[in-house]
């Protein structure tokens, strides 16, 4: 009554059981079996249940067309929460399971649901659940759905390759094995892609002889020695621009785990498109049951894994292809009965009849009958109006059925070629030509062959080559019968089935019709018909045929809907390949990296860089360590690792002018050996760097941008001087990985350092720079401060770095993280980029007007500080606060709220907030609205965060040595 | 992804490429220009389907900024020049 595995054929390997489990239960498979061939042979008729209906479905397709075969597999540690069974390989070990199933597929819970269906038609959940969804929606998606992910990491290894290819042939069936054999022979580098295990395509399950030999014998030989590169389990997914192809390889047996995915982009000069055509079910009352399957399934099933699906079948067909199923299913022993749609019998059903095969004629599926999959079905005229039309009753646990082929034209369509309904063949093929590609549409052997040799010609007359080999040869065919189009059975009030993965019914398109849904692209996303993980391979043709029909239109006038990438799904990991964890970008190493290390640092990534947060001492938590750290530079003396710190040389005799366009601040009158905090514009006004810039001669500047914007500001440079100001002689380095740079920050750093060196430092004023030895190294020592204490910058060669480091340890200053940093700027009222300041900040915003008033010559973004926006005096300023409650530390974002008539309005927000060691009470900054009135009328604010509220006052953002006695001392 | 020919090296993939966007004529002296012809500078573009030009940078290989021209709606590589070349 079920499927069974015959002892002998297919192209398994009989010698190599492999043991797997179904819902815990064990089974035996065989090298060569795919998960669902081998659920097959073991007699499981139910694999899943379906997405909204929840009804029992079996193996339906023998390949990537497949709607119903979606499990829970898991295989050597790895969980593949939708692996599709009639693609995936079998392996030794293997657990499957169904999915959108409780406990399992044959008992599942949810299968009432199917009860309700007259209450579920298309559109039910935006009709009855909109616009409340986010109420409903966890408990419906909890119903629907198909695999569930375990929530852990996935340990599998994927990877990304590039490849170029002259010829990239698409399917490894006769057509693309002719393609690659012509153009390969014309001395052309051919990548051949296949998406099975075994290359061949149909001659795996179709008869054939080619060149005398049986067809899968002449695959097997057609590219020895051609040097045509194979890649076989390998997904062509998605044509890109220029000729570049997503290719998904996925390496079942990769020796380093299971499903491997490897993710090819081939750029190829021609691309041979022969991907076959995939076969559409006659539509028919009841086509969901466990059961019913397409008729070259069948064949696939018999021919390449000795599975025979059914010992009593009926095969409903409206072409002579399903003849080939019938004829292989009874000459392995089962009764076969063949409804033919077509008024009259076509010549091959005399072979047919001729062993024993019952043929009907204008014949159709009406019903059929059996609980967990088909045990009873009825046949009877193709115009019948109601099932009770049946003309007989057949026993049978098999339908297979045939509505015809749809060539794979995804690849075509997705490269914008147009597609054009062919009548005599019932199918979408390409409507003229993409560039660099030619498309195999046959639909006989001898017609692939003769395509196939062609587009090799084709491909090698385009790159100006020549082919070499004459084409395979194929006796002739005889003439097959012309196809009728059916599209559904003509009765009302019955189920039939078009997309099984989705649960779309033929009266779910004719609602959408009536509810003027007249586009195909509007029936798919009302129905949601096409759009399940199979993308509707199977059910797309019927579905628009259906559409046109009950909208009163022709197939072409209706059309398809747009096919995109990818054909098949692309597992994530494939797409990420390495890049994720400590491959996702570079990290960056200061050259002290190890001292640090070594202090028992608080190491954490700012941007791309490994920076010590602060040195926790045993028993201190981080919080601690930033107090203790930021008291001690201020108390005598700090050492901070500002290796990071960009460093951007400016080069030529037109760097002032240069810099002078750029910069907010004016810096041409810079003097050598000086130093300058500046901010960097965009060209709308807002601010996109502060940084320090530093004249070292007439025609050499070295900026210091923030550590994380050091490329940016590069960038941003270059391409002004590149498109703007080609003209200026000025060249732009960064040499920031070539220097190791510590601050000694704090009252103390002048005594500390001065033994150290041969630089003058009483003669360094702030804001200056020296060039000298420190320790006997060559250097320099740049007085300029983040702290606003006294500080020097010391700048060796990166190779000194950790010397120096461990030189400086020695003097006793404390060595402080960048939190630690950030505390004691906040202190000053220093801001800081990106935290402080925002998308829409400009200069004056942060108290900085000056060099728009002074500076005469125009610099990037200076028209934008005068527009309206600009000027409004509503706009957010810079502020600091003080909590009334000394000791509560506001929120960062926590909003200053105004309360008005009508509600409650933003001022503002807090960018910054810290308990402050200098003043021994909570500090923060932040934007708020005409901030800088409040701060001279000693305004409050409230600030609001999460439902709470404060009160704190505004003050000027120096909290700490307002005069700068401290910073200039 | 296109295959991008950048002046100075050659065909290479698009990701080793940075677009810039359509490219704006700074109205020059800025002091000068109205309000409405900054923001027309700043932030109007013109969006053609067809052909377009663009400003592209081989961020990932030579570092130099080129205009392209590209039909947007085909994809289709019209030419490239270094700036300040003639159009
Ligand atoms: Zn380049």
């Amino acid at each position: 009554m079920t499927a069974r595995r015959l002892s002998q054929g297919g192209r398994i390997d009989r010698t190599k059981p492999l043991p797997f489990t179904w819902h815990g239960t064990a089974m035996t498979g065989f090298a060569g079996d795919t998960v669902a061939s081998a659920l097959l042979a073991n007699g499981v008729k139910i694999v899943g249940r379906s997405f909204k209906y929840h009804r029992a479905r079996g193996i339906f397709g023998a390949w990537v067309e497949e709607p119903n075969g979606i499990l829970d597999l898991e295989y050597n540690g790895a969980h593949d929460p939708n692996a599709r069974a009639t693609t995936v390989q079998l392996q030794a070990g293997m657990a499957a399971r169904g999915v959108n199933a409780r406990p399992d597929v044959d008992r599942d819970i949810y299968r009432g649901i199917d009860l309700l269906n007259r209450f579920l038609p298309a559109g039910f959940y935006y009709k009855t659940f909109f616009p409340n969804w986010h109420r409903y929606e966890p408990r419906i998606r909890a119903m629907a759905g198909l695999g569930r992910l375990r929530g852990d990491t996935d340990a599998r290894h994927f990877e990304n390759r590039s490849a170029l290819a002259d010829v990239l042939v698409v399917g490894a069936g006769p057509a693309g094995l002719a393609a690659a054999r012509a153009a390969s022979s014309a001395g052309l580098s051919v990548i051949l892609a296949d998406d099975r295990a075994e290359i061949g395509g149909s001659l795996l399950w179709n008869d054939a002889t080619i060149d005398g030999y049986a067809g899968i014998d002449w695959a097997a030989h057609a590219l020895v020695n051609s040097g045509v590169r194979i890649l076989s389990r390998t997904t062509v997914f998605g044509a890109y621009d220029d000729g570049a192809f997503g290719l998904l390889e996925c390496r079942a047996t990769a020796p380093t785990g299971w499903a491997e995915d490897r993710l090819w982009t081939v750029r190829a000069r021609q691309t041979i498109l022969a991907p076959g055509a995939i076969e559409r079910p006659l539509v028919f009352p009841h086509n969901d049951r466990p059961g019913v399957m397409l008729a070259a399934a069948a064949l696939n099933y018999l021919r390449q894994y000795g599975v025979l699906v059914g010992d009593e079948v009926v095969v409903a067909t409206n072409n002579d292809s399903a003849y080939a199923t019938a004829l292989a299913l009874r000459e392995a022993g089962a009764t076969v009965t063949l409804a033919d749609v077509r008024p009259a019998l076509p010549d091959v059903a005399h072979a047919a009849q001729s062993v024993g095969i019952r043929v009907l004629a204008n014949s159709v599926v009406l019903n059929t009958v059996g609980s967990g999959g088909v045990r009873l079905v009825d046949i009877g005229p193709a115009d019948a109006a109601s099932p009770r039309d049946a003309t007989m009753r057949v026993p049978a646990s098999v339908v297979a059925t045939s509505g015809g082929f749809s060539p794979a034209v995804h690849l075509h369509s997705q490269s914008r070629g147009k597609l054009r309904w062919d009548e005599s063949r019932a199918a979408f093929l390409p409507a003229g030509t993409v560039a660099n590609q030619h498309f195999v549409a046959a639909d006989t052997l001898a017609e692939a062959i003769a395509q196939g040799h062609g587009a090799g010609i084709a491909a090698a007359t385009a790159l100006g080559r020549t082919v070499t080999i004459a084409p395979p040869t194929t006796p002739t065919a005889p003439q097959a019968d012309p196809i009728r189009p059916y599209w559904c059975v003509p009765i009302k009030g019955v189920r039939q089935w078009l997309d099984l993965q989705n649960d779309v019914t033929v009266k779910d398109v004719r609602l959408a019709a009536r509810e003027n849904y007249s586009s195909v692209e509007h029936l798919k996303r009302y129905t949601t018909l096409g759009m399940a993980t199979d993308q509707g391979k199977t059910s797309n043709v019927n579905g628009l045929a259906l559409l046109a029909t009950a909208t009163g239109q022709t197939i072409p006038q209706v059309g398809t809907t747009t096919f995109r990438p990818p054909y098949t799904p692309v597992t994530l990991g494939a797409l990420a390949g390495m890049r994720h964890g400590a491959l996702y970008a570079p990290w960056r190493h200061l050259p002290a990296h190890a001292e640090h290390a070594a202090l028992n640092a608080d190491m954490r990534e700012y941007g791309n860089w490994w920076r010590p947060a602060c040195y926790k001492r045993p028993g201190e938590t981080a919080a601690d360590a930033i107090q203790r750290e930021a008291a001690a530079a201020r108390r005598s003396a700090g050492l901070f690792d500002g290796s990071s710190l960009g460093k951007i040389i400016v080069d030529g005799p037109d760097a002032a002018a240069f810099l002078n366009l750029m910069y907010y601040n004016e810096v041409a009158n810079l003097k050598p050996g000086r130093l300058r905090y500046v901010l960097l514009l965009r060209e709308n006004g807002v601010v996109y760097d502060d940084g320090v810039v530093a004249r070292i001669g007439p025609g050499r500047y070295q900026l210091s941008p923030s550590s994380s914007h050091t490329a940016g500001v590069l960038a941003m440079l270059e391409a002004w001087h590149q498109t703007e100001y080609p003209s200026l002689r000025v060249a732009l380095h960064d040499v920031t990985s070539a220097w190791a740079t510590f601050a000694l920050s704090g009252p103390d750093s002048r005594n500390l350092l001065a033994p150290m060196t041969d630089i003058e430092l009483t003669a360094l004023p702030h804001m200056a720079f020296a060039d000298g030895t420190i320790l006997g190294i060559a250097g320099r020592i740049a007085r300029v401060s983040f702290t606003g204490e006294r500080s020097y910058e010391i700048s060796v060669p990166a190779s000194y770095g950790p010397s120096l480091w461990r030189a400086l340890l020695q003097t006793d200053a404390t060595p402080y993280g960048i939190e630690s940093l950030s505390v004691l700027r906040a202190e000053k009222g220093y801001i800081l980029i990106g935290t402080d300041t925002d998308g829409m900040t400009l200069p004056d915003d942060l108290g900085i007007s000056g060099p728009l008033r002074a500076k005469k010559v125009d610099f990037v973004g200076k028209r934008s500080l005068t527009t309206p926006d600009a000027l409004r005096l509503d706009r957010r300023q810079f502020v600091g606060l003080l909590p009334l409650d000394p000791h509560a530390v506001p929120h960062v974002g926590s909003h200053a709220i105004e309360r008005t008539a009508t509600g409650v309005r933003s001022l503002g927000w807090v960018t910054s907030a810290c308990h402050s060691p200098a003043l021994g009470r909570s500090i923060a900054l932040g934007m708020i609205e005409r901030g800088r009135a409040l701060i001279e009328s000693g305004g409050e604010v409230e600030l609001f965060h999460l439902g709470k509220t404060s009160r704190a006052k505004i003050v000027s953002p120096v909290f700490y040595d307002a005069a700068g006695e401290k910073l200039h001392g | 992804m296109l295959s991008i020919p950048c002046p100075w090296c050659g065909p290479r993939d698009e990701p080793e490429f940075l677009f810039g966007g359509e490219p704006a004529v700074r109205p020059v002296p800025a002091a000068d220009v109205t309000d409405a012809a900054w923001a027309d500078y700043l932030y109007f573009r013109d969006n053609d389907k067809g052909p377009h030009a663009e400003i592209w940078c081989h961020a990932a290989g030579c570092g130099q900024w080129f205009v392209m021209r590209r039909d947007t709606a085909t994809h289709a590589i019209l030419s490239v020049r270094k700036p300040g070349e003639p159009a």
